[in-house]
C-alpha cells in the first residue's frame, strides 16, 4: 500500500463530526463581483462536466434552508449591525456547508461554489471587521481544490449590471458604508475596496486570478483548461 | 477580554449563569425589581430573544436542522444582534444591564456539543466580560428535579437529544446537564464567577446577591435623574475583538 498524501484539509478548527479524509469529491470555487460572469460560467461548466460523466452540485451564498429567508428579510430594512450581519452570513454558509457541500463531497461529486468564504471575508474586511476573528469563524471551511477569481473592472461591472437590470444593487454598491450619497460613485469606490481586499486575500489563499473583462467564450476556455488539469491530477492520484 | 468597567463604559453589566432549574431567572427578576424600586436605570435582556433571529432559530430547532456548528453560529448571531443594538448603546448611556445568561452559556453548551473551545471563545471575542457574573450553583440533583417535575415533556435540544446520549429524553437531559455542570465549574475560576449556593432559600440567595451588587457597584451613579451627568462623561474606547 502506498501511503496517500493528506489530500484535503480545513482552513482551521474544522467541523465537529466530519472526517476530512472522507471528502473525496472536488470543490471548485468561482469568486468575483456581481456582473463578473460567475453564474454564466458555472452554468457552462456544469453542462461540460456532466457531459463528461461527473456528478455536480451548485451552491452559492444566501441559499440555506436555515436562514436565507430571514437574512433577505433583515437586509431589506438594513436593521442588522455589522457583527450580526456577518454572523448571519456565517450561519448561512455553515448550514450549506454541512447539509450540501460536505455530503456531496463525501459522495464524490464535483461541487461548484458560486462564491465562498473569500467574498464573505472581503465584505467584512471592507467594513472594518477583525481579520483574525473572521479567520477563526471560517476555519470550518475545507480548502477547495481550486479557486478562480473573475477580475472585472468596476466600469465593466457597471455596464454589465445596467445591461441586465438598469439599476445598481444597494449592497453591491456598499451604500451602507456611506462612501458617497451618489450610488454610481459609491459603487465604483466600493468595488475598488473589494478588489483591494481580494488581492490581499489572494496572497494568503493563493487563488487564481482570471481576466473576466474578456468575452464569455474566452473566459470559459481558460477555466475549462485549468479545471481539466486539476481533475486529471486528482484522478491520477486515486489510481 | 475586559469587563465593561475596565473598557471605560459608564454602564455596568450583571449576568446570571447556571443550569436550567438552578433558580437564576427568579434571582435576576428579584434583583431587577430591587434596582427599579430605587429609581435606577435598568435594562433586562434574555438569552435567545432577538426578534430578527428568532424565526430562524425556532425553525432550525423545530425541524432539527441544526448541527453543533450552526447551533453555535445562530446563537452567536442572536447574541450579536442584542449586543450591538441594545446592550452596547445602553452601556454607553450609563445603564445597569442585567442578562439572564451571557456568553458562558454558549461556551458551556457549544463545547459539550463538540465545538472546539478555542473556536467558540474567539467567536464571542467581540463582547466584553460582565462586571459581575453570578453562578447559581445548585446541586445537579436539585436542578434536575425542579425541571423534570415542572415539565411533562422536554424539548429536543433542551434535552440534548442531538448528542445521542440516550434515547430516553429524561436520561439524555441528565447526562447533558451533568456535562454542562462540569463546563461551568471549570470556567468558574477562569472568568471570576461569583458563586451563589443555589440550594439555599430564595430569600437568602437574594439578600446575598443584593449586598454583593451594592458592594461592587456604586448604585447612586445609576439614578434616573443623574442621567444628564452620566452622558457628559467621555466616550469609552471601542474595543472590537479584544
Amino acid at each position: 500500500m502506498v501511503p496517500q498524501p493528506a489530500a484535503r484539509r480545513f482552513y482551521g478548527h474544522g467541523l465537529p463530526n466530519v472526517n476530512i479524509d472522507h471528502l473525496q469529491g472536488m470543490l471548485i470555487v468561482i469568486e468575483g463581483a456581481d456582473g463578473s460572469g460567475r453564474s454564466t460560467q458555472i452554468g457552462m461548466l456544469v453542462d461540460w462536466l456532466e457531459g463528461h460523466g461527473h456528478d455536480t452540485l451548485q451552491v452559492g451564498l444566501k441559499r440555506s434552508t436555515l436562514v436565507s429567508e430571514e437574512l433577505a428579510e433583515a437586509q431589506k430594512g438594513n436593521i442588522l449591525s455589522r457583527t450580526t450581519l456577518s454572523l448571519f452570513y456565517a450561519t448561512d454558509f455553515a448550514d450549506q456547508l454541512e447539509n450540501s457541500i460536505i455530503p456531496a463531497l463525501r459522495a464524490g461529486a464535483v461541487v461548484l461554489a458560486d462564491r465562498y468564504i473569500y467574498t464573505l471575508m472581503a465584505r467584512d474586511l471592507v467594513r472594518g471587521m477583525d481579520e483574525e476573528w473572521l479567520k477563526n469563524i471560517y476555519g470550518i471551511a475545507p480548502v477547495p481544490d481550486a479557486v478562480y477569481y473573475l477580475n472585472v473592472t468596476p466600469e465593466n461591472l457597471i455596464q454589465r449590471t445596467f445591461a441586465k437590470n438598469f439599476a445598481l444593487d444597494y449592497w453591491e454598491s456598499g451604500m451602507d458604508l456611506g462612501l458617497s450619497r451618489d450610488m454610481f460613485d459609491s459603487f465604483i469606490q466600493y468595488q475598488g475596496l473589494m478588489h483591494q481586499q481580494f488581492m490581499r486575500l489572494q496572497k494568503t489563499y493563493g487563488f487564481t486570478v482570471i481576466d473576466g473583462n474578456r468575452p464569455v467564450e474566452q473566459v470559459f476556455a481558460e477555466l475549462k483548461r485549468k479545471i481539466e488539469s486539476v481533475l486529471e491530477g486528482k484522478l491520477n492520484k486515486k489510481r | 477580554m475586559k469587563t465593561f468597567a475596565e473598557a471605560g463604559f459608564p454602564g455596568r453589566l450583571i449576568a446570571v449563569e447556571g443550569l436550567d432549574g438552578s433558580g437564576k431567572s427568579t434571582q435576576i427578576k428579584l434583583l431587577k425589581r430591587w434596582l427599579e424600586q430605587q429609581q435606577l436605570k435598568v435594562y433586562f435582556s434574555e438569552w435567545n430573544s432577538s426578534e430578527v433571529v428568532k424565526a430562524a432559530t425556532s425553525k432550525g430547532k423545530k425541524r432539527n436542522l441544526l448541527t453543533p456548528t450552526t447551533f453555535s453560529l445562530i446563537h452567536a448571531t442572536d447574541f450579536a444582534d442584542r449586543y450591538e443594538r441594545h446592550l452596547l448603546p445602553l452601556l454607553r448611556g450609563g445603564y445597569l444591564v442585567l442578562c439572564d445568561r451571557y456568553i458562558f452559556t454558549a461556551f458551556a453548551r457549544d463545547v459539550v456539543r463538540g465545538c472546539p473551545a478555542a473556536w467558540v471563545r474567539k467567536l464571542y471575542s467581540f463582547a466584553n466580560l460582565p462586571d459581575i457574573t453570578f453562578f447559581f450553583k445548585a446541586s445537579l440533583e436539585v436542578s434536575l428535579q425542579r425541571i423534570l417535575e415542572g415539565r411533562p415533556e422536554l424539548k429536543y435540544f433542551e434535552a440534548g437529544m442531538d448528542l445521542n446520549l440516550s434515547n430516553d429524553p429524561k436520561e439524555s437531559f441528565r447526562i447533558f446537564q451533568g456535562r454542562l455542570w462540569e463546563q461551568y465549574l471549570s470556567m468558574s475560576a477562569e472568568f471570576n464567577f461569583t458563586v451563589i449556593d443555589a440550594d439555599q432559600r430564595i430569600e437568602a440567595q437574594q439578600s446575598q446577591v443584593r449586598s454583593l451588587v451594592a458592594a461592587k457597584i456604586n448604585l447612586a451613579d445609576f439614578a434616573r435623574d443623574k442621567s444628564l451627568a452620566a452622558a457628559r462623561k467621555p466616550n469609552p474606547s471601542q474595543s472590537q475583538n479584544e
